[in-house]
């Protein structure tokens, strides 16, 4: 049994949790093109401020919207793409504003709230799926322990790909800034101030991979737990299981290159955005386009 | 322009054989290399899930080949459809094991040492280290090293940058165990302290975990066994090989001493979604097998509930229920009514809606020998390109469409599907109009055939319930490897491996305490734990700062 009305609910929270962050996206970028030349400590970030109340609105809409979601099919919602996309920007959103607790990360707000508005988009209409009851194989706790924490691992990669591809620019800018610091545009100094230091990033996404990359482990050893009780064998090269490998193996190779004396933190970072490329693989193309067991797209 | 010095007169020193296998092993145990085998590793597990699998779907791999005559067999030679059981993607993992043991054992061994070793003597010029700081306090420089020594010692005071964690400590305070003491006298007091041991040990036990995993892999693919049978409802099946449509056992499986459990399946319930519309409608939603169950022949019979995520156990083999489907119960008579064959035939699903298909051979039938062969369609409605479909998974209009074929059955007895008839000796049955003949049935209702052959009765309708079962000795461990590799990883990624230097000077009445800090990989949170220290020392040895 499906509530539809419920469900209804829940896509109006989608949009307007959508609508809250575009404003809340807005804000962020008025403060980063606020911030240069002036010296950013000393000045009242007005924007900001506006930008993280909105952001946290925002969270709290799209938690709304996946309980929901949830309780109108009477089971946790994690059961198609649509709902997947839902749960994945709801744990971006509820991170950021965990970590800007404690630290200040307004300068990331933007490029935060760009990719989980582009994928909100994407899952409401290319995505989207009408709430109805799983698959017999889907109907296991694994189903809550495996996907829920696929998914949190996944947000915490978006998060540090955006750290990373900050850093990648920062790093070229600092590079530029070295070599004529009179031709440097104002909007490249604008990003260059507004943003911290090419190191410190570096060091911030870092953070967020040593943190997502177990999680990710859990996740591929969840998943075969659960493989060997739904199909009888824990490993059985599935298109996805292979790409939750790949994604595995890329990642290992990113913090080994880490550790490795002869590839510089940018070298290694290309591996990082390389990780990435294939979680995108996965969700998308995988999904919808392979054939394998795990076609639960709902499309 | 090339820089680099010419090195064409300078004598290179001469490698041997074993020289040459020192270098070789290196090459292979080096950092770079684990890198690059990884990577490709990962680049060669991709092609897997483009390409169809033959472990996985042999009908698709056989598709493909058909419909690319000239690329299909090229990926073939290359073994694009068995990639998991190529050669190359073997040599990959297994340089890659190698390049492991390669790496874990001189570490290993490594560790060892420095686990039981003293922290290293303290450096003279500590402002060279990546983190350094300075503070002067009141008291001689002795008994400021020995605060400093109390507040690495006690566990709380450090405990906002660092967390609760033991120092291990080797200073000019206390006597070295080797009796070396020659620091004091000529640099000045000092202390070293080292924490995060249990760094490297994660890191060590998360590659040594992944080794046992391998292994793991390795064992269920020797002593494992995979069965499929289909049983229709009302039957029952004993774990023998002959009782299995098709049996993969591992190379060193002892066939011979299956454990003797037997399953019927009494009843199989199935419901589709019929609320939703869209891609959903029709979604499978709920498949329940009623089963009977005994783990010997002579052991009490024990219902049982089979559900697609609860498998039936048997001591190591488990029993999945991994597909169903339709079996019609069909009889077919001769001329003069007798009953020729009366069996409820397994028909296979092709698509969601179960247009299902299937054969039925009628040995007994002279003179010459029957086949039928056709499609069961649970929901019967007719497509005008695709003939007889099925517009819903479940029974709503149940029929059997069939064609008629006479002829010798089994030419030369080769061994045959039993879904499909082999038509190469058989001749189709023609209708009065010189059509083929084709056989368009409800339940209950009766087919003449032509020319006094006799007729087909389709009776009724019985579910299957596909049974995978499955034994694989390799997966406790393998799930004990993964566990403790996570557990390891967890440990070297956020435990960490800290060195500190405390060295005191005299200036004047007071004292300069200088702290220098040294961590492996990246530790933001170093500075702050000198400057935490320092802030202890000032506090203890009662200086304002």
């Amino acid at each position: 049994m499906t509530n539809e009305t419920l469900s209804q609910y829940a896509n109006l929270g989608v949009y307007s949790a959508m609508a809250v962050l575009t404003i809340a996206m807005i804000a962020f970028a008025i403060d980063l093109a606020g911030t240069a030349p002036k010296v950013s400590s000393a000045r009242p970030r007005k924007a900001a401020g506006v930008a993280m109340m909105l952001t946290r609105l925002g969270g709290l809409l799209l938690v709304a919207a996946a309980a929901m979601r949830g309780l109108s099919v009477h089971r946790p919602p994690l059961g198609n793409m649509f709902e997947f996309a839902l749960v994945g920007c709801m744990f971006v959103i509820v991170v950021f504003v965990a970590i800007s607790l404690r630290r200040d990360i307004r300068w990331l707000g933007l490029f935060v709230i760009g990719p989980v508005l582009l994928t909100l988009g994407l899952a409401i209409t290319v995505f989207y799926t009408d709430a109805s009851e799983l698959l017999p194989s889907l109907k296991s706790v694994w189903l809550v322990i495996h996907v829920t924490v696929a998914t949190f691992s996944v947000a915490l990669f978006t998060i540090a790909f955006s750290v990373t591809i900050l850093h990648l620019v920062q790093t070229w800018l600092e590079s530029q800034d070295r070599q004529d610091s009179v031709g440097m545009s104002r909007l490249r100094t604008t990003v260059n101030t507004a943003l911290p230091p090419a190191r410190s990033l570096d060091r911030t996404a870092y953070g967020i991979h040593v943190v997502a990359f177990p999680l990710w482990t859990f996740t591929l050893i969840a998943g075969a737990i659960w493989a060997e009780q739904a199909w009888g064998h824990y490993w059985n090269w599935d298109p996805k299981e292979v790409w939750t490998f790949v994604i595995w193996v890329v990642y290992a190779a990113y913090l080994h290159a880490r550790a490795t004396t002869g590839w510089t933190p940018r070298a290694a970072n290309y591996l990082a955005l390389a990780g990435y490329g294939c979680i995108l693989v996965n969700y998308m193309v995988v999904n919808v386009f392979f054939v394998g067991q795990h076609s639960y797209s709902g499309m | 322009m090339d820089t680099r010095p010419d090195e064409s007169d300078v004598t290179q020193p001469t490698l041997g054989p074993v020289g040459m296998m020192r270098w070789a092993w290196r090459q292979l145990t080096s950092m770079r290399t684990a890198l690059f085998l990884l990577l490709l590793l990962a680049i060669g597990a991709v092609p897997g899930s483009i390409w169809p699998q033959r472990n996985i779907d042999a009908g698709r791999v056989a598709d493909y080949l058909a419909s690319h005559r000239s690329t299909g067999p090229w990926l073939d030679r290359l073994g694009f459809f068995d990639v998991y059981s190529s050669s190359w993607f073997a040599a990959i993992y297994l340089l890659l094991f190698v390049s492991l043991v390669g790496c874990v054992v001189p570490r290993s061994k490594i560790h060892w040492r420095a686990m039981r070793a003293q922290p290293p003597r303290a450096p003279r010029r500590l402002e060279r280290l990546p983190e350094h700081g300075e503070i002067e306090v009141d008291g001689a420089p002795e008994d400021v090293l020995r605060v400093a020594l109390g507040v690495l010692r006690a566990k709380r005071v450090l405990g906002r940058h660092s967390g609760p964690r033991r120092w291990r400590i080797r200073s000019t305070d206390q006597p070295e165990p080797d009796g070396d003491s020659d620091g004091r006298s000529s640099d000045g007091p000092w202390l070293s302290a080292e924490c995060g041991y249990l760094r490297e040990t994660g890191n060590l036990v998360f590659h040594a975990a992944l080794i046992v995993v391998i292994v793991a892999v390795a064992v269920g693919h020797l002593f494992g066994w995979r069965g499929d049978r289909i049983l229709v409802t009302g039957k029952s099946f004993s774990n023998t090989i002959s009782a299995y449509d098709t049996f993969d056992p591992g190379p060193w499986v002892d066939t011979e001493g299956l454990s003797p459990f037997t399953v019927a399946v009494d009843k199989l319930d199935v419901t589709f979604e019929e609320q939703a519309g869209g891609a959903q409608r029709g979604a499978p939603r709920d498949f329940t097998a009623y089963t009977r169950t005994q783990t010997s022949p002579k052991a009490p019979q024990v219902n049982q509930i089979l559900k697609v995520n609860g498998p039936l156990k048997f001591g190591g083999a488990s029993v999945f229920l991994l597909g169903n489907g339709y079996a019609p119960v069909i009889t077919v008579r001769d001329a003069k009514g007798q009953v020729l064959l009366r069996e409820a035939t397994p028909f296979l699903p092709q698509d969601a809606n179960y247009k299902s298909v299937g054969a039925v051979k009628v040995s007994a039938a002279s003179p010459k020998q029957l086949g039928f062969f056709g499609f069961f369609l649970p929901s019967e409605y007719l497509d005008k390109d695709a003939g007889p479909s099925s517009f819903f998974p479940d029974l709503k209009n149940p029929a059997l469409a069939l064609g008629v074929y006479e002829g010798e059955l089994y030419p030369q007895g080769r061994p045959q599907s039993v879904y499909t008839l082999s038509t190469e000796k058989m001749t189709q049955l023609k209708n009065a109009k010189g059509e083929p003949l084709r056989l368009l049935l409800k339940p209950s209702q009766t087919a003449q055939l032509p020319d006094g052959r006799g007729s087909i009765t389709f009776d009724s309708v019985q579910r299957w319930a596909g049974l995978s079962i499955r034994y694989d000795p390799g997966k406790v461990l393998a799930l004990g490897g993964a566990v403790a590799a996570l557990l390891g990883l967890i440990a070297s990624l956020m435990i960490r491996r800290r060195r500190l230097f405390v060295r005191v000077r005299p200036v004047g009445r007071r004292t300069v305490v200088s702290i220098g800090g040294l961590a492996k990989g990246e530790d933001p949170g170093l500075g702050a734990t000198i400057e935490d220290l320092l802030s202890a020392i000032a506090e203890r040895t009662g200086t304002k700062v």
